[in-house]
This record gives structure tokens, sequence and C-alpha cells, in this order.
């Protein structure tokens, strides 16, 4: 099973999948906020054990959430080796505890809303800004590139460094970063290219 | 219909202007009509020029009477365009959303564009996979959702530049099959002699001009002789 793609919609009737797009993402920040003030390390324990209570009964599936969070683990390990030499276990589990339910509850509210929802209420939001010159629909879709090129970008960077190291070069950062911005840069055209033969930049 | 008025392509050099599509002066009435040439010929800038990815530096081009240069939006509403990278132009998490975000702009209602999205879906042979991740298809049904997308805005113009070039013989033929089958008029760039053999009419581009415009078995045997000799 593969890891849940950021922005892929998990089919379902919960209440999660329910909740208007709007109040769900202004739930997420306060949550976020909440959840980042909160202090020691058994509530963002607790806070934690919540949000994958919420995420499993969304119907995000367990294994993809647990592939999901994977490449995070590493740096997560290393922060918590830091904050346990420096400050103390019960601060480095508040760190990590208070991460990982972040990237849960922000997982599940992709999982639970649809993208053109998800876009239909960044254009509301961005409705208020109509008057010094925004376009609330080229917000909306900056918003929802920012999200797909995530794996996009991902693929970029493994391909760029399997073709340095088919060099014998996957020791030389330089053989992987600038190939690697070269060509995201050439896909950011791409893309541009794209949406403007679709019309997408054009005004009303 | 597409028309070139001795439209011409220049990019700014050190030495000055240099000509990468010579003015050229060309109507386009026929069904489809196929495009072949070497790399770097100038098939993907006459291509371009149709629906304004590309300026032309002189001259005017002309979909349906309607200006590019100056009824950009106008035209682009009229001229759906195919890339040889359909990742790049795949942009939403799932292949519904891909579709109905081409609709977002002239469909406002959410039902209707979601319904119109699905018909599309379900005439392309894409109906399972709706509610699919983009990245999770194979390169010809990248393809064909690309060609979904651009098929939702309801063109009249299909412009198409080497479409199937990535692809794999049995995707490659499923696209083909599609973008020939459709009612709209295509202009299709393609390295695919055979492909270019069905089309209504052949130009052959070489050097930044349209060095041959005629029945595409002819336009096919003046590019081989002119390419091998």
């Amino acid at each position: 099973m593969r890891s849940l793609p950021l922005g892929l919609q998990v089919p379902g009737d919960t209440v999660w999948h329910r909740l208007p797009t709007g109040r769900k993402l202004l739930g997420l920040v306060l949550l976020g906020v909440g959840v980042v003030a909160l202090q020691g390390p058994w509530l963002p324990l607790l806070a934690l054990a919540a949000a994958l209570g919420v995420a499993l009964h969304a119907g995000v599936p367990a294994r993809s959430l647990a592939l999901g969070v994977r490449p995070l683990l590493v740096l997560l390990a290393v922060v918590a080796a830091l904050q346990t030499w420096q400050r103390g276990w019960p601060v480095a589990v508040e760190v990590v505890a208070t991460t990982l339910t972040l990237v849960v509850l922000a997982t599940t509210f992709t999982a639970t809303t649809p993208t053109d929802d998800l876009l239909d209420a960044v254009v509301r939001a961005a409705r208020v800004l109509r008057p010094f010159g925004v376009d609330p629909e080229r917000v909306a879709l900056t918003f929802s590139l920012a999200i797909s090129s995530i794996p996009v970008v991902t693929t970029l960077f493994t391909q760029t460094r399997e073709a340095a190291k088919a060099r014998g070069l996957e020791r030389s950062p330089r053989a992987t970063l600038t190939p690697f911005a070269v060509r995201t840069v050439a896909h950011a055209h791409a893309v541009g290219d794209a949406l403007a033969a679709r019309g997408l930049g054009d005004p009303d | 219909m597409i028309r070139f008025e001795d439209a011409g392509v220049t990019v700014d050099t050190p030495d000055g202007d240099l000509a990468i599509l010579e003015p050229t002066d060309l109507t386009l009435t026929e069904h489809r009509v196929g495009v072949i040439g070497a790399n770097g010929s100038g098939k993907s800038t006459l291509a371009r020029l149709v629906n304004g990815l590309v300026s032309a530096a002189s001259g005017t081009v002309r979909v349906d009477g309607l200006d590019v240069a100056t009824d950009g939006p106008a035209v682009r509403r009229r001229v759906g365009f195919v890339f040889t990278q359909p990742a790049a132009q795949l942009v939403m998490p799932t292949v519904l959303e891909d579709v109905a975000l081409s609709l977002r702009r002239h469909v406002k209602d959410k039902r209707e564009r979601e319904a119109r999205a699905r018909a599309v879906l379900a005439d392309i042979g894409l109906a399972d996979r709706a509610d699919t991740s983009v990245h999770a298809l194979s390169g010809g049904q990248q393809q064909l959702l690309a060609i979904a997308g651009v098929l939702a805005c309801e063109p009249t113009v299909v412009v198409a530049d080497e479409p199937t070039t990535l692809l794999d013989l049995r995707n490659a033929r499923a696209v083909q099959e599609r973008l020939l089958s459709m009612e709209q008029q295509l202009l299709l760039v393609t390295h695919d002699l055979d492909l270019a053999r069905r089309c209504d009419r052949a130009l052959v581009v070489e050097d930044g001009r349209v060095t041959c415009d005629d029945d595409p078995e002819r336009a096919v045997a003046h590019y081989v002789e002119s390419a091998l000799s």
C-alpha cells in the first residue's frame, strides 16, 4: 500500500466528511494553535491519541497514515535526541507528539475534503482581497498547485539523485541540487504553459 | 479554421533577432492537419502560435476569425492544447478534480461541473478511475486524462504537440485513436509518420519554414527524402 498522497480524498460519509470545508479549515487552524500551546509530555500524547482516533474514524487507512509520517521519523528522532540532551525527555516527547499530531490532523483534513471544495473555501476567503486587485480563483489555484506539486517535486528529487548516483556522484550535493533546481524550474514552466493553455490565467 | 497571415516568430540573441519560424501564410480548414519535421525545426512553435503560448513577432494568427494576439482568452476557450508531457498538465490530486478544474472558470455550479467532468471521463474511458490519484495512472491514462481536461471545455480546435512520443505502443494507439476520432479540428505535431499519413493534410517544417504543404503521403515522402539525404 502506498502512503496517502497529499490532497487525495478518502471517500466516506463520516461526520468529518460532512463538516463544511470552511469550518473544518478554521477548526484545523484553531486545533493546531491549541496543540502547540500544550505543555508537558502527557497532554500532547493525549492529543496525538485523539488525532489518531479522528483519522481512523474518518476512514484514513492506518497503514497509509504510518507510511505518510514515516519520512518525518528520522528528523523527529534527531529532534528528540537533541531535546532530550538539552532540555530533558518530557520536552522531547512534547515536541515529537505535537508535530505528529499536526501531521495527522492535516492528513485527515485533506483526506476528508475534496480539493474542489477546498478551492471553493479559499476562493470565498480570498474574496475580501478582491478590492486590492487579488483574483480569488488565482489564489485558490496557487493553493492547489502548492499541494499537488509536492509529490512531483519529490519524484524529481529522487530521479535527480538516482542520476547522480548512476554517475558515481552520490556524495556531491552540487551534482544533485543543481540539476534538481533546473528540473524543478523547467517543470514549473511546463505547468505554467499548461495552465495558460487551459485558460486558467485568463480573466473571467 | 486556423489562419496564419505571415506569422513569424523570432527570439532575441546577442547577435540580434533569430527567426525560429519564418513568416508563414497558411489557411487550415481540414479536419486533421499533421505537422512533421525534425527536432528543433519549428513545429512546436507553429503549434503554440495557435493559442498564444508563443506570440507572433510579425503577422497575425486567427482562429475562427479571432486574432490570437488581441482575443487571447476567447481563442483559448476555442483551442484546447495537449502537451507531450501529460504530468505537467495534471495539477489536481484526483482524476475527476483535474477535469473539473478545466470547467471552474465557466461552470460555477459545483454539481454541474462534476456531472460534466464525469460525462467526459466516461466518454474517454476513465470513468472507473474518477477518484484515483492522477499520479497512480499510467502514462497513457495520464495523456487520456489530459485530453479529457481539454475536451471538457468543448473546444472547436485541438492542438496536440507530440502527444504520443513518451507512450508505449498500446497507450500510443489508444491516444491516437481518441485524437483521430474527435469531431474537433485537430492540429497534430508528431514524429509518427504513420499517424501523419492518417491526417487529411500534412505540413513539413524544416529550419523554421514550412517546406511542404501537401497530401500526407506526399508530405511524408518529402520529409523522409529530405531528412535522410
